[in-house]
């Protein structure tokens, strides 16, 4: 019954299964090109931002015309509404990335005031929230859900060791201000790219149960 | 007094041997619109009739349970059913006006229950036309036949006639179904107005309709309730997954 209907909301899934595959991506490409200097990487990062922005305005508009043609009710209504709040957060965490590609160029080829340990690390963890988020889609697994929502801990914290460490840098040596300025920028980039994947998360438990549950504090 | 305008209790009812109605208990409050949904035959028109005791006209027909209506067991032999049908209003899917003025159909009630005052008849028509978003389009021709309006005022006559005898809540059975978008939304507004005088129960096909105009929905499935709640939760987060089926046209 409804096959259009149901064929149509799994194109829209696929859609953004593909476009959460992009956005996971671009976290990893961001934190790799800083690591090496690659201005190249980071240039594409930023040039693939346009790529992302369409496929939001792309699946928007599926969204907005799903509903007026198919008048969705519960959960259907649901998928379509957690969809359309899905791809904002989807498209934040790509303009993050980007906005770590940026950072990169700035500091261009000049030396790193110190080896990128941490910064890649919490890079990792907030690539492995994205990627459980789009699992728990995938699955409507609520229990993958919160797993991402525990990990948004693990990102806070490494954020704050990453604040303190580098302000040791600066009050070491004022030289050292404005890189570490800019990292402070990626690291609190990242942070952000955490609370929208929890975002993602909520959003799977709205659609699978119903409920809001607030989880990022 | 009671809250609710019904309140019905281990409601049965029989089409000879088949059972169309299996142990409703439902309270329909006494303000707002309730909504009942349901696929075809899963009894919301027969539930209707039970509430005026129009079900009395259909031979094989019989019941168990009780349902109260001011204070009153209507399912009762010995109710005044004439009183019951005057308090219980209702229009149905088809528009039935009389074959007569479009003034005599709405002061046919009233002249029933005795009214004879010319003066106070115009008074009931006028104010009766006005609730039913009728007047302004046909008060220069209250003497033309009823059959002449378009399907959508004849049902909104319908309505006046129903509203001219004062009753105590509205049952309307489809009224939309056979109307266009224009029309059905003209009675939608319309029922959204009346609503702040009277309780209405609506049973209607389109699930849209509901979600729009109702403050809480029914769905009924083969003669049961399956699920009773605020239209808003209903139909965004119902909690049987038998509505989550029917609401989502997967039904079956």
């Amino acid at each position: 019954m409804r096959q259009t209907f149901e064929h149509e909301l799994e194109e829209l899934f696929q859609d953004i299964l593909y476009m959460g595959g992009l956005v996971k991506k671009t976290i990893q490409k961001a934190v790799n090109s800083l690591k090496k200097h690659d201005l190249e990487g980071a240039q594409e990062v930023i040039d693939k931002d346009d790529i992302i922005d369409d496929l939001e305005l792309k699946i928007e508009e599926k969204c907005m015309s799903l509903i007026a043609r198919q008048q969705p009710m519960a959960k259907d209504l649901r998928r379509i509404g957690t969809a359309l709040k899905m791809i904002t957060d989807l498209e934040r965490i790509a303009d993050h990335s980007t906005d770590i590609a940026r950072i990169t160029l700035r500091i261009g080829d000049e030396p790193h005031i110190k080896p990128l340990v941490d910064i890649p690390r919490l890079a990792e963890i907030a690539q492995e929230m994205v990627n459980k988020a789009l699992e728990a889609f995938v699955q409507e697994d609520v229990n993958l859900a919160y797993e991402v929502c525990n990990l948004d801990d693990d990102v806070d914290q490494l954020n704050n060791q990453i604040f303190r460490e580098l302000l040791t840098y600066m009050l070491e040596d004022t030289k050292n201000i404005k890189q570490a300025t800019q990292l402070l920028f990626v690291s609190s980039s990242l942070e952000r790219i955490g609370d929208h994947a929890t975002n993602l998360g909520e959003w799977l438990i709205y659609m699978v149960t119903g409920k809001r549950k607030e989880l990022n504090d | 007094m009671t809250e609710n305008a019904f309140d019905i209790k281990s409601l049965n009812l029989w089409y000879g041997d088949k059972k169309v109605l299996k142990n409703i208990n439902l309270a329909i409050p006494a303000r707002g619109v309730t909504a009942i949904i349901g696929p075809s035959g899963c009894g919301k028109s027969s539930f209707l009739k039970t509430l005026n005791r129009m079900v009395d006209r259909i031979p094989i027909a019989r019941w168990e349970g009780q349902i109260f209506f001011n204070g009153l067991d209507i399912l009762k032999k010995d109710i005044d059913l004439v009183g019951l049908r005057s308090e219980v209003g209702m229009v149905f899917q088809q528009p039935n006006p009389f074959p007569k003025s479009i003034f005599d159909n709405v002061a046919y009630g009233p002249r029933i229950h005795g009214q004879k005052n010319k003066k106070e008849l115009n008074k009931i028509v006028e104010q009766s036309l006005k609730d039913a978003a009728l007047w302004d389009e046909v008060k220069d021709n209250l003497k033309h036949p009823a059959l002449s309006l378009s399907g959508g005022q004849q049902q909104r006559l319908c309505i006046a006639r129903a509203l001219a005898v004062k009753p105590k809540i509205l049952l309307m059975d489809e009224p939309c179904s056979a109307l266009d978008p224009v029309a059905t939304a003209r009675i939608e507004d319309l029922i959204a107005d009346l609503q702040e005088k009277y309780p209405i129960l609506i049973v209607t096909h389109n699930m849209q309709q509901a979600a729009r105009v109702s403050y809480q929905t029914a769905f009924f499935l083969q003669g049961e309730v399956i699920e009773f709640d605020k239209t808003k939760k209903l139909f965004t987060n119902p909690k049987d997954k038998r509505t989550e089926d029917y609401i989502t046209g997967r039904f079956g």
